[in-house]
């Protein structure tokens, strides 16, 4: 592991001009997030967050500021190097999980690996496996709404794996879930933070928050508290 | 790199999810294209047994006629190919091996024939015996006009089989008077039936002697024939034409930089002529229908709107699973062209089927027929219009905000 962070933020913000209106849904946002590690962006809805995550996840630009993610700065890349960086560095899992409806589990984790150029038949392969690695070997060729909820988001999360991205990015992954299936989730993400993963999580809930090692508590479009998660450290120290 | 197999089996799985759907969205390009079809084959169903009919005449054979020019025409002077023309290109002209007029009495069917209180409209025209018409042209019947008919101005006729059927005669006609111009003619031959060629009925015609075609119109008139020459050697028929033309100039006193008033023709070049006309409706209809091709591809446009609209999630899936507008674009594009192309495949096979249908339903039609050219045409505009129509609705998915599109509830 390198001494560089995997991500900076440097006085990031991001401004909406609406006719008279200004809304700074970021301001002067400083961030470090080294590899192998799992955060929490914390906050109430409106705080700024989900626009931090998309700043993060190359969904978006910021007006200001500048963003490197693994040594490349990234702020001002067009739509087409953005989307390139996603497919690369990447790893969405959404809160509606976002499985497209009519194709498969196992087309459904194919499908970043197209954007790479990667052979069908290797692509079937490392889908397959990464579907196995989540439990839904057995269920290949079922279709997202042959599955329930947790199940499907184990697909989302074995598509935001399966290319192996440096940051697993997930919003409000459990926000569709019922409480039991919730804990298998975030276990997963934990198994997976301990295998080495960076894992970002965007949440609103302080349980969920709670499995995190580095929590960010995000305010008005400011961090206003950066805390390592005392249990976490301890946990991560004992490992 | 983009995987184009991958877009086409997304397009496909796309088009399969709606069945009813694409089907009615590509509904107006295979009606579009089925008409193309159908229009196509007929008019070239149509030219194939035209050409077929004009094969059996000899490449070899001329044809000269007299041709009134705008200027003469003004001028009022009288246009006409005559007896010494004939005699003036026998003595001249080398190289033919055949020459003989036809003196047109009635063209179509516009000289009255009456037989007991029957009568019949036929055309009227006088040969000698050395006419040659086309290769079908022999009796089943009887003979056709000798030298002596000639000579002797006979009061005979050789007729075409319509006449049998119109004026009530005997199938073996041969033998039968009929009345023309207010004189008997004797029947002498039937001709092979030729049939149909163009809706116009090749069969009702009658031939008598040049002599006494002559006579009828009065021996001091001077008539205005069709001169047929055939060339000894088909490939002397552009100089014979040529030496043919000098001598008709001289002998109708053409000035130099003056339009002929008179044709020379190879049935090649009336079979040429007859092909610019029909190739012109062809192109005519095609346009017409072709416009039905433009409405079509604003439905598929209209199709894919609102797929585009209703896909937003997805396309913002796609995004954020690192999709760039091109492959965004190829996707939605592919889908457009498969769709049209499908219309035209669709539209080809039922084009094909009612061209035959019609085809069936008319007797003397050789049979709809599809040249290579017009299923090329017809793919090759079912595909520009899914591209063309396609663009915009890929263009605007393509172009879609990937946050925003996530945003989408669908």
């Amino acid at each position: 592991m390198s001494d560089a962070p995997l991500l900076e933020l440097r006085q990031v913000s991001k401004r909406y001009v609406m006719g008279d209106n200004i809304l700074d849904a970021l301001k002067d946002v400083n961030l470090k997030i080294a590899h192998n590690e799992y955060v929490a962006f914390i906050g109430p809805s409106g705080s700024g967050k989900s626009t931090l995550m998309n700043i993060v996840g190359c969904l978006d630009r910021p007006t200001g500021g500048e963003y490197i993610l693994n040594g490349t700065p990234v702020a001002q890349l067009d739509d087409n190097a953005l989307a390139h960086i996603r497919n690369r560095e990447i790893g969405f899992i959404f809160q509606n999980f976002n499985l497209l409806g009519r194709a498969n589990a196992l087309h459904n984790v194919m499908q970043p690996l197209i954007y790479r150029g990667i052979a069908l038949g290797e692509r079937r392969r490392l889908a397959s496996q990464a579907l196995q690695n989540v439990g839904l070997g057995e269920r290949l060729h079922h279709l997202p709404n042959q599955l329930s909820g947790g199940q499907r988001q184990r697909v989302a999360i074995a598509r935001a794996l399966v290319g192996k991205p440096s940051i697993l990015l997930a919003d409000e992954p459990t926000g569709n879930l019922d409480s039991s299936t919730s804990k298998d989730v975030m276990a997963m993400f934990d198994t997976l933070y301990r295998d080495g993963h960076t894992i970002i999580v965007v949440t609103h809930d302080p349980n969920i928050a709670e499995h995190c090692q580095r929590v960010i508590h995000i305010m008005d479009g400011r961090i206003v508290s950066d805390k390592l998660n005392g249990k976490r450290r301890e946990a991560r120290a004992g490992v | 790199m983009y995987n184009l197999a991958e877009s086409l089996r997304s397009a496909l799985q796309a088009i399969r999810a709606h069945k009813l759907r694409s089907f009615l969205t590509t509904l107006g390009i295979i009606i579009a294209v089925a008409a193309v079809i159908a229009v196509v084959s007929l008019i070239q169903g149509f030219s194939h047994s035209v050409t077929n009919t004009f094969a059996n005449l000899g490449s070899n054979v001329l044809t000269i006629s007299s041709n009134e020019t705008d200027e003469d025409f003004f001028s009022g002077k009288i246009v006409k190919v005559t007896p010494a023309d004939l005699q003036a290109i026998q003595h001249e002209v080398t190289g033919i091996s055949h020459i003989s007029p036809r003196l047109i009495l009635a063209r179509f069917g516009s000289g009255a024939v009456l037989s007991g209180s029957q009568t019949a409209y036929a055309g009227i025209y006088g040969i000698t015996s050395r006419y040659e018409g086309n290769a079908s042209f022999y009796p089943v019947m009887g003979r056709l006009i000798s030298p002596s008919d000639d000579l002797g101005h006979r009061r005979v006729v050789v007729i075409g089989q319509t006449l049998i059927t119109d004026l009530n005669l005997p199938k073996d006609a041969v033998g039968e008077y009929l009345q023309m111009y207010g004189q008997w003619f004797k029947v002498v031959g039937v001709l092979k039936k030729l049939g149909n060629i163009g809706g116009q009925d090749q069969d009702d015609r009658v031939y008598i002697p040049y002599g006494t075609a002559h006579s009828l119109l009065g021996a001091a008139t001077v008539p205005d024939i069709e001169i047929q020459v055939t060339v000894n050697n088909p490939g002397q028929v552009p100089a014979v034409t040529g030496r043919i033309t000098q001598v008709l100039r001289r002998m109708h006193h053409i000035k130099p930089g003056q339009e002929d008033d008179f044709v020379v023709q190879t049935p090649e070049q009336t079979l040429g002529t007859f092909n610019q006309v029909l190739n012109a409706i062809t192109l005519i209809f095609g346009g017409i229908v072709g416009i039905s091709l433009l409405v079509g591809g604003i439905g598929i446009m209209n199709i894919m709107l609102v797929s585009v609209t209703e896909r937003t999630q997805e396309i913002g899936i796609l995004k954020s699973l690192g999709a760039r507008r091109r492959d965004i674009l190829l996707q939605f594009l592919i889908e457009a062209v498969i769709l049209s192309l499908l219309g035209g495949v669709l539209g080809l096979i039922l084009g094909f089927g009612v061209g035959s249908l019609i085809a069936h339903a008319i007797p003397e039609f050789l049979g709809a027929y599809v040249p290579w050219w017009a299923v090329l045409l017809a793919f090759g505009f079912a595909a520009t219009v899914g591209v063309v129509f396609g663009i915009a609705p890929a263009a605007k998915a393509a172009a879609l905000d990937p946050i925003e599109a996530l945003r989408h509830e669908a």
